[in-house]
């Protein structure tokens, strides 16, 4: 029986939605205070760092932690432009465009974590 | 006989406080969103040598950019307390036939949260 | 000398669908009263000031739902709303938001009684069993699965709350799907595969966002936006099942 599509797109934005709670904030202050500020003293030095990253587990967790949200974000930022601009006409659109970028950006990810 | 029909205005949401605050916790992804595209590009700064990742940790450094990742920081400590407190309310849980209070499970999520929190600033700092 | 009598000011609004004019708001100076509600205000502006005055009442208990009103910007029952959280200030009374207004305070509610026909909020069963089978039997525990959904009044102040019904008149709305949910998990009910088709549509529960003003304002305690979530998450969890199972989707 074919319904709507909403339940894939709802699974990511929720799954998106979890990993971004948990994960971002703490990797915020890492990496966008602790390193440049140098509170993790010689702990996150790029040798150190380029080892931890490069571990299997590690490219796994950080390809979920950067695509997920990302799927999350696309999701919100679908219906708050659809709802915040009354742009419900363009709505499948505006629902390509936001999975879409997401995707690439996904993609890129993937592309980022291959490399470590 | 004609029935009188209220548009929305187009901002609706500045209507009420919550409404305020429901716009808040949805643009609060576009920050989260923009904060990990840096986090890509400081992933990619470390795949391209110590004086890449060095010079990248000096563009973080700059007052700028620190005020970004202090509003990203708030953004997304917004999200987590909001979207922590709603879960109990998608997943019910019952225990031998009694529900499982809301918050008893908004308590678990949080500890979740801390004590992930707390692995992964050891896992990156202390080891 | 005795104290004047305590007034306070009420702003409501009127408008007659032949009278051709737009919509007004009309002053009336009512006496306060420590136990006195907004309905109560209403009808003494019925009866002793102004006729003309069309609204909707009935229990005044808050157990019916007709009296649903916006008192100051925000949806209340009339009948559970006392004068005493806003006296001195003026109180505004509007008809519902996001309906259309057929007269002064009344609103035209077809469309939510098209709404909650769709979600047949009915015992849906297969088969009827006959009499000679007897009642139907429920526990204590099955009864709890769906009691606080079944309290829900009818009296539409979520759908005035939600700013996604407002937005997008075809949603079916917080109580119709809260009500689903009420059968849904109803032991008695075999009828969640029907009712799938209207939640499980992009007008169904996919319309909501989770701004969760619906709950806020329900005075039932119904918690319509948890029914919706709730559905959200079994909906998705049916489709991944659906998906996974070796042989295809159907």
């Amino acid at each position: 029986m074919r319904r709507s599509a909403e339940p894939f797109w709802w699974l990511l934005f929720a799954a998106g939605g979890t990993v971004a709670a948990l994960l971002v904030p703490v990797s915020i202050a890492l990496t966008g205070l602790a390193a440049p500020l140098g509170w993790g003293g010689t702990t996150l030095q790029h040798a150190r760092l380029a080892a931890l990253v490069s571990h299997p587990i590690a490219r796994l967790y950080l390809f979920v932690l950067i695509a997920l949200p990302w799927f999350h974000a696309a999701h919100r930022i679908r219906f708050t432009l659809a709802e915040g601009l009354q742009l419900h006409q363009a709505g499948r659109l505006l629902a390509a465009i936001c999975y879409g970028t997401a995707s690439v950006g996904a993609a890129l990810a993937l592309l980022a974590v291959v490399r470590l | 006989m004609k029935a009188l029909v209220r548009p929305m205005p187009l901002l609706w949401w500045l209507r009420s406080r919550a409404y305020v605050l429901f716009m808040v916790r949805e643009l609060t992804s576009v920050l989260i969103a923009a904060y990990l595209v840096v986090f890509l590009i400081f992933l990619q700064r470390i795949a391209a040598g110590p004086s890449s990742y060095e010079s990248f940790l000096r563009w973080l450094a700059q007052p700028a950019v620190l005020a970004f990742h202090l509003v990203a920081l708030a953004a997304a400590l917004y999200h987590s307390v909001t979207w922590l407190q709603l879960t109990p309310m998608t997943i019910v849980m019952r225990i031998r036939g009694r529900r499982v209070p809301a918050a008893t499970i908004v308590a678990a999520n949080f500890a979740v949260w801390g004590a992930l929190s707390v692995l992964i600033v050891w896992l990156v700092v202390g080891t | 000398m005795t104290m004047p009598e305590p007034t306070v000011s009420l702003e409501i609004f009127r408008y007659q669908p032949d009278g051709g004019g737009p919509s007004t708001f009309q002053r009336y100076q009512v006496p306060y009263h420590e136990d006195w509600v907004v309905l109560d205000a209403i009808n003494y502006i019925k009866d002793q000031l102004d006729g003309t005055l069309a609204y909707r009442w009935s229990c005044r208990m808050g157990v019916c739902g007709s009296c649903g009103m916006m008192i100051n910007g925000v949806p209340k029952l009339s009948c559970a709303t006392f004068l005493k959280e806003y006296y001195p200030h003026p109180i505004r009374v509007e008809p519902l938001a996001n309906f259309p207004i057929e007269r002064d305070l009344v609103i035209v509610l077809d469309d939510f009684m098209k709404k909650l026909s769709q979600v047949q909020p009915w015992i849906v069963r297969a088969a009827e069993p006959p009499l000679s089978a007897g009642e139907y039997r429920q526990t204590p525990e099955q009864l709890d699965q769906y009691k606080q959904f079944s309290m829900c009044l009818n009296c539409m102040l979520c759908y005035a709350a939600c700013p996604m019904y407002g937005l997008k008149p075809l949603f079916l709305g917080p109580a119709a799907i809260a009500l689903a949910h009420r059968y849904n998990l109803d032991s008695r009910d075999e009828g969640r595969a029907t009712r799938q088709d209207v939640l499980d549509d992009e007008h169904g529960v996919w319309d909501c966002t989770l701004v969760g003003e619906c709950t806020t304002v329900c005075p039932a305690d119904v918690d319509p936006a948890a029914a919706i979530q709730q559905i959200k998450l079994s909906t998705a969890l049916d489709w991944l099942k659906r998906t996974l199972r070796p042989g295809g989707t159907t």
